[in-house]
């Protein structure tokens, strides 16, 4: 432990019983890969878009033996990751850190870290709309129906749309997957350069929509699969030029803008990533700059 | 000073024995190594918390309950440990949670042994529409074992695993297997041995 645990809280802010009905709720959406388990969402000391469901998930898996991590778009320093790992710092009293192997839950908002995940790592993602098919049929009666009998075509129409006006898929994050070959599931807003990281990771990858109220998640080692057709395969994001920072392809970038005149640098958007790999010795064309 | 604690006690609750003595951390503890021993099916996990556990139940069950159950979640026992008023007495008290005779409203299904027939058809696997509604099933074996005896697939699995768990009825394997056909309703089965327990969801599919 690092620091004692805030006075008047019940460690991790929540009450046993809700801890017991999130924590059935888990076990629950690990049984059955993909699905969306209703549960008893609470108020948190945070709005909600802030984290929430996430945070709820957290709240209930962690111990005191934990190591947390929180990352927001992939960076550890961002105002929605620095606030969550205070609020468990001070409600828990758990080990925090920025580097990912070092994390037993990471708590991630739209991003996965680059480095690959390991087996007892516990991947917790908030999640703002957990019904892929939301957006395509507002009723809750009818995408539980679609659910119920594994009727998906109208996101493959969806896709074939996006296919007949733009020439490709033009969905580049929230991307659709199939979950063991049952479930359409909403992977959060993470880029789909991010998809293929679900498939089969050695982590356990927890998802919680905390105004939604529902969790769902990915077992370790579970097949998940990007939606697409014969003729026009899923494909990640590629980018033309390597971090300016550390020199690494193969990443997901964010553009910097460095000034008025047009200038701007792409740098790692895993801040962990590109400091471990600066701190290995890698440097980019700006690699001395500071972002 | 528990001890002193329990002395106080006037004679009628005293014959409970006592519950998780650091509720908030035990209780996080046995969550957490369910949560991992059913995300990775086949591996077989401790359960470190002190349990005094009532009567016929053994101490892996009774730390499930005591972290899992409350008045949201009826329990049904089977005949042998629901005709045993200590445990019914210890789970009301420390759980709260309702005892039921219906199989069917179960969440949590506690039975005494598995070489009786345990009729999965009875309890809840959930709808198509909630397959979430449905029972854990929670099975006392004698010999829980990774790495030999069935062969099991599915997510959670790298390649395959390998769990020996008995002994069984005969009919308990095909149990397991027509439960799998029911994805994604079906019941979870946990295996629990002394301490130690390891879980099989809906999902796995078990090869003897």
């Amino acid at each position: 432990m690092n620091a004692p645990a805030a006075s008047g809280y019940n460690f991790a802010y929540l009450d046993e019983q809700t801890k017991r009905m999130i924590r059935r709720a888990i076990l629950k959406a690990i049984a059955i890969p993909g699905y969306q388990v209703p549960f008893a969402s609470r108020e948190m000391p945070m709005p909600y878009g802030w984290g929430t469901g996430g945070v709820q998930v957290t709240a209930s898996i962690i111990g005191e033996d934990d190591v947390l991590k929180v990352i927001d778009q992939g960076s550890d320093d961002t105002t929605n990751a620095v606030s969550i790992r205070k609020f468990f710092e001070k409600t828990t009293g758990v080990a925090t850190t920025t580097a990912t192997g070092e994390a037993t839950i990471i708590q991630t908002r739209h991003r996965i870290p680059e480095a690959p995940l390991t087996e007892g790592q516990v991947l917790v993602y908030q999640v703002p709309i957990p019904e892929p098919l939301r957006f395509l049929e507002p009723r809750e009666t009818e995408t539980r129906t679609m659910h119920a009998l594994e009727e998906y075509g109208l996101m493959h129409v969806k896709l074939y749309e996006d296919i007949a006006r733009h020439g490709h898929i033009a969905t580049s994050y929230d991307y659709p997957v199939m979950v063991a070959g049952r479930y359409l599931m909403d992977p959060s807003p993470t880029p789909k350069f991010d998809n293929p990281k679900m498939h089969r990771s050695a982590a356990l990858q927890l998802f919680g929509a905390g105004r939604e109220k529902r969790i769902y998640a990915i077992p370790p080692y579970t097949d998940v699969v990007s939606l697409d057709f014969e003729d026009h395969p899923f494909e990640v994001n590629r980018f033309d030029t390597p971090c300016a920072l550390c020199g690494a392809s193969g990443v997901y970038l964010d553009e910097v803008v460095l000034d008025d005149r047009g200038r701007r640098m792409f740098v790692c958007s895993d801040t962990d990533h590109c400091e471990t790999r600066r701190a290995d010795g890698h440097r980019g064309a700006d690699g001395d700059a500071t972002p | 000073m528990r001890d002193t604690k329990m002395a106080d006690l006037s004679t009628p609750t005293s014959i409970l024995s006592p519950g998780l003595p650091e509720a908030v951390r035990e209780a996080q503890s046995v969550f957490r190594s369910l949560m991992m021993a059913l995300a990775r099916p086949g591996t077989v996990r401790r359960i470190a918390v002190p349990v005094q556990s009532p009567g016929n139940l053994s101490p892996a069950a009774t730390a499930i309950a005591l972290a899992l159950c409350d008045f949201e979640t009826p329990i049904w026992l089977d005949e042998d440990l629901s005709s045993d008023e200590a445990i019914l007495r210890y789970l009301r008290f420390h759980t709260g949670a309702p005892v039921t005779p219906d199989r069917g409203k179960a969440h949590f299904a506690f039975v005494s042994s598995g070489t009786q027939m345990i009729d999965f058809d009875a309890f809840s696997p959930g709808t198509l529409e909630y397959p979430d509604r449905s029972a854990t099933l929670v099975v006392p074996v004698d010999e829980l074992e990774e790495g030999r005896g069935w062969r099991l697939t599915g997510p959670g699995i790298a390649s395959e695993s390998r769990l020996l768990a008995g002994p069984l009825h005969p009919g308990f394997v095909t149990a397991l297997a027509e439960n799998r056909l029911l994805f994604p309703r079906g019941i979870d089965v946990v295996f629990v041995s002394g301490d130690r327990i390891a879980a099989l969801p809906r999902t796995t599919a078990v090869e003897v």
